[in-house]
């Protein structure tokens, strides 16, 4: 039996964080083609409108990989985790039906007007088609997030006679306050992957001396809204994430900050590897009263340790959780030394002769795509071992006639097609980036 | 309440049916009707803004009935398991397969992808039908509504039975020729000569096949779920949607025969409509009949939510099938008519 969670675990593990490499980038460029388009109209330039149309292509095939990568998620909740659906099915049903009928409905109609329908809609027509597409991505993401929310922290919910959980409140269901933080921090990463993307596609046109024209509307436009994006991220969104993990999930907050005995005004580790075996953190780097001021706001709060809780309640895989929220901390610190050195520059007028930072830029392109992976391991390792926070434990979720051998062969059928999907991917990004903009006057053919 | 539902599951699947079914036909036809490039490219149009929309309808109905009856859909996916993987895998294949053909001009890339599209189109016709098959024959559920099915055991019929048996592959068959009909119908509709003229002749070919195998499922469907002919007996208004699928199906060859596509094409709607609506009304109450035991048999009543839930989802459904409708509508107004390789406006 442990077997088979492990692959059922497995199996979702992998294919929702490379589903989840597709729509990150999707979510934050879909705002980013808007503000294109705007600019375009506002200012009746061509060339605004040409630089939404070279996104429209690198949106068009992250989308696509986005939905085909989509579909087996909403199915593996039945398949490989039935006893997990038919507990919680009537309460998360919900915010999945939703997302199909308000949100895939919308997108795919607007999608396909946006990518068809340029010269048919004209411009104030293409321009509502684009903000379709970014407000039906956008509400979608916000009913995974309620879905995934109520896993974390369930709300509004009754435990019926069988042991079924029962929906008594709809709102509280669709307004559960961890679902509205959790869901600015994760958007506004996407908006983050977004930035580097254009940012990193703008700079390789000017360090390579083509397309210069396009090279500076991207940085620039990326660099914009990155230096508010990567701020916002830290404050308040990602603090507010991490107070609502310290009020909902005490043990948790202990586990990602490696904290294994309880303390008065606790230090925050930088780095440091943890032994949960011996109970400690070897070799810490550790700026002391930090935890305890960003958790409870003063210097010498106590902060729970890993000591108070029973161990069977204790995330069950912890040095993953503690090295995937430092990777996401540490690289979000990162991402605000360069975009604010960018956007310094970019004021400056200097920014694109600086060819230094135009290479930091430009190879910065996979960072954004770890932080969130690593942020959304985070969340899901961390709320380990249940899957729905409290009330129902993971192994108690799998599909009881699914064997290990049978997850075994669909798991690694979706590795080999996924492995084929991603060279795909790139030998197709890698053309539309190589041939820019402007591929001669003729319009490419769908 | 659960009655309601039930009846709206079905018509989401429905409309599915309808809608991709006659894309994934314009996939099974494709290399039949389209013989050079450039007529490749028209058929992979006439699909290439509404697909998509169409198959989120399979995205809906899974939704809807995961939260309508949660019970069921824990059962049957998990019990379902390779099947329904594989069609996840056809999906993915056949969704790349229309994306990125035309990414690249290269005498080897597109007919790889328009390969893989008409045998994704094809097997995946198969394996829904196979699936219908399954549900109405039957599952081998236990006393806790669990059950898992292998792909195939001896292909029988019995207690021991796996996804595909004689009596699946029937009704998997008689799937993929009511789809390669659909989708010949569809791509005639939205095509011109010569193109045109070769999907009428492969609809009014298979229209005989189509007719044939009706006829065949339905005498064997009475006799392999008993349910069935026993419910119409009790209610034999039921035979409307028989009527309704008949009269369809009659109709595709009359209008077939005065060259009249969108006819057509709206007859052949109707046939399918008639004929899932008359398995649902076949096996109402029950949603997952049990070969092993009568009593496990999962019906409306054990497999649905609670009913505050269900009541909610009423009030979202409605307002968002409104929405829905507006932009189907807005959408196959914007693309309806012949497409032609000029209008091209695509990335």
């Amino acid at each position: 039996m442990a077997d088979a969670l492990t692959v059922h675990r497995l199996h979702f593990a992998f294919t929702v964080t490379y589903h989840y490499l597709f729509p990150q980038l999707t979510m934050g460029l879909a705002l980013l083609i808007v503000i294109l388009k705007t600019l375009a109209l506002r200012r009746n330039d061509e060339h605004y409108h040409r630089a939404a149309r070279f996104w429209a292509k690198i949106f068009a095939i992250n989308f696509a990989l986005g939905v085909v990568t989509g579909i087996p998620m909403e199915f593996q909740f039945g398949t490989n985790w039935a006893a997990f659906s038919r507990v919680a099915g009537g309460v998360i049903g919900q915010t999945l039906a939703m997302e199909g009928v308000f949100s895939f409905f919308l997108e795919s109609t607007f999608l396909g007007l946006f990518l068809f329908g340029e010269r048919r809609l004209g411009p104030r027509g293409h321009w509502f088609a684009a903000f379709m597409v970014f407000l039906g991505s956008w509400l979608s993401g916000y009913l995974i997030i309620a879905t995934d929310a109520w896993m974390q922290h369930p709300v509004g919910y009754e435990v019926g006679p069988s042991g079924e959980i029962l929906l008594s409140s709809f709102w509280s269901l669709i307004l559960n306050p961890w679902a509205i933080w959790q869901y600015l921090h994760n958007m506004n990463g996407a908006v983050i992957t977004a930035c580097f993307v254009m940012a990193s596609v703008g700079a390789f046109y000017l360090l390579s001396r083509k397309h210069e024209l396009y090279g500076r509307t991207f940085v620039r436009l990326a660099v914009t809204v990155g230096v508010v994006a990567v701020i916002l991220q830290l404050f308040p969104f990602g603090d507010a994430q991490g107070r609502m993990v310290a009020r909902h999930q005490p043990v948790t907050l202990a586990a990602m900050e490696g904290l294994f005995e309880t303390q008065e005004g606790a230090p925050i580790a930088i780095l440091g590897q943890p032994d949960v075996e011996k109970k400690r953190l070897d070799n810490p780097l550790l700026i002391p009263r930090m935890l305890s001021f960003l958790t409870h706001r003063r210097w010498m709060a106590e902060v729970k340790g890993l000591d108070q809780f029973p161990k069977e309640n204790w995330p069950d895989n912890i040095p993953l959780l503690y090295y995937s929220y430092h990777v996401m901390v540490g690289l979000g610190t990162i991402f605000i030394a360069i975009m604010v050195v960018a956007a310094w520059k970019l004021r400056k007028g200097t920014l694109f002769d600086s060819r230094g930072m135009l290479w930091v830029l430009m190879l910065s392109l996979p960072f954004p795509y770890i932080a969130n992976t690593a942020g959304w391991i985070t969340a899901e390792v961390g709320r380990q071992p249940w899957v729905i926070y409290g009330l129902m434990r993971t192994a108690e979720g799998i599909s009881p006639q699914v064997s290990a051998g049978n997850a075994w062969f669909t798991l690694i059928g979706f590795m080999g097609m996924y492995t084929v999907l991603s060279i795909l991917f790139l030998f197709l990004i890698y053309r539309v980036i190589e041939r820019g903009p402007e591929p001669g006057i003729a319009t490419p053919s769908h | 309440m659960e009655t309601i539902w039930f009846w709206l599951v079905a018509f989401m699947i429905t409309m599915y049916v309808v809608l991709d079914g006659f894309d994934l036909g314009a996939g099974i036809v494709h290399p039949w009707v389209a013989r050079s490039e450039s007529e490749r490219r028209l058929v992979l149009r006439s699909i290439g803004p509404v697909w998509d929309g169409n198959e989120v309808w399979l995205l809906a109905a899974g939704g809807t009935l995961y939260f309508a009856f949660p019970v069921l859909y824990a059962s049957s996916f998990s019990g379902f398991y390779l099947p329904l993987i594989i069609v996840l895998w056809l999906l993915i294949l056949r969704g790349i397969a229309i994306e990125f053909r035309n990414q690249l001009d290269s005498p080897t890339w597109a007919p790889f992808w328009d390969v893989v599209f008409s045998f994704a189109s094809l097997l995946l016709a198969v394996f829904y039908g196979a699936a219908i098959g399954n549900v109405v024959r039957g599952v081998p559920l236990d006393g806790n509504g669990y059950f898992f099915e292998p792909l195939w055991t001896d292909f029988r019929l019995g207690r021991e039975t796996g996804i595909l048996d004689w009596y699946t592959i029937l009704v998997g068959l008689t799937a993929f020729l009511t789809l390669t009909l659909h989708g010949a119908l569809w791509v005639a509709l939205k095509t011109e000569e010569p193109i045109q003229l070769r999907a009428r002749r492969i609809a009014s070919r298979v229209w005989w096949a189509v007719a044939l195998f009706t006829l065949l499922i339905t005498i064997v469907t009475f006799r392999v779920q008993p349910h069935v002919p026993a419910r119409l007996a009790e209610r034999p208004w039921g035979y409307l949607f028989a009527a309704l699928a008949l009269a369809g199906l009659l109709l595709v060859r009359w209008f077939l025969t005065q060259r009249d596509d969108l006819r057509a094409f709206l007859s052949s709607c109707a046939y399918i409509i008639g004929m899932l609506l008359s398995v649902a009304f076949g096996l109402y109450p029950l949603v997952l009949p049990a070969s092993t035991n009568p009593a496990y048999s999962l019906t409306v009543e054990n497999a649905k939510a609670a009913d505050y839930g269900l009541r909610i989802g009423l009030v979202w459904w409605i307002i968002g099938m409104i929405l829905v409708t507006a932009y189907f509508i807005y959408t196959y107004r914007h693309f309806a008519g012949k497409v032609r390789l000029e209008d091209e406006g695509g990335y």
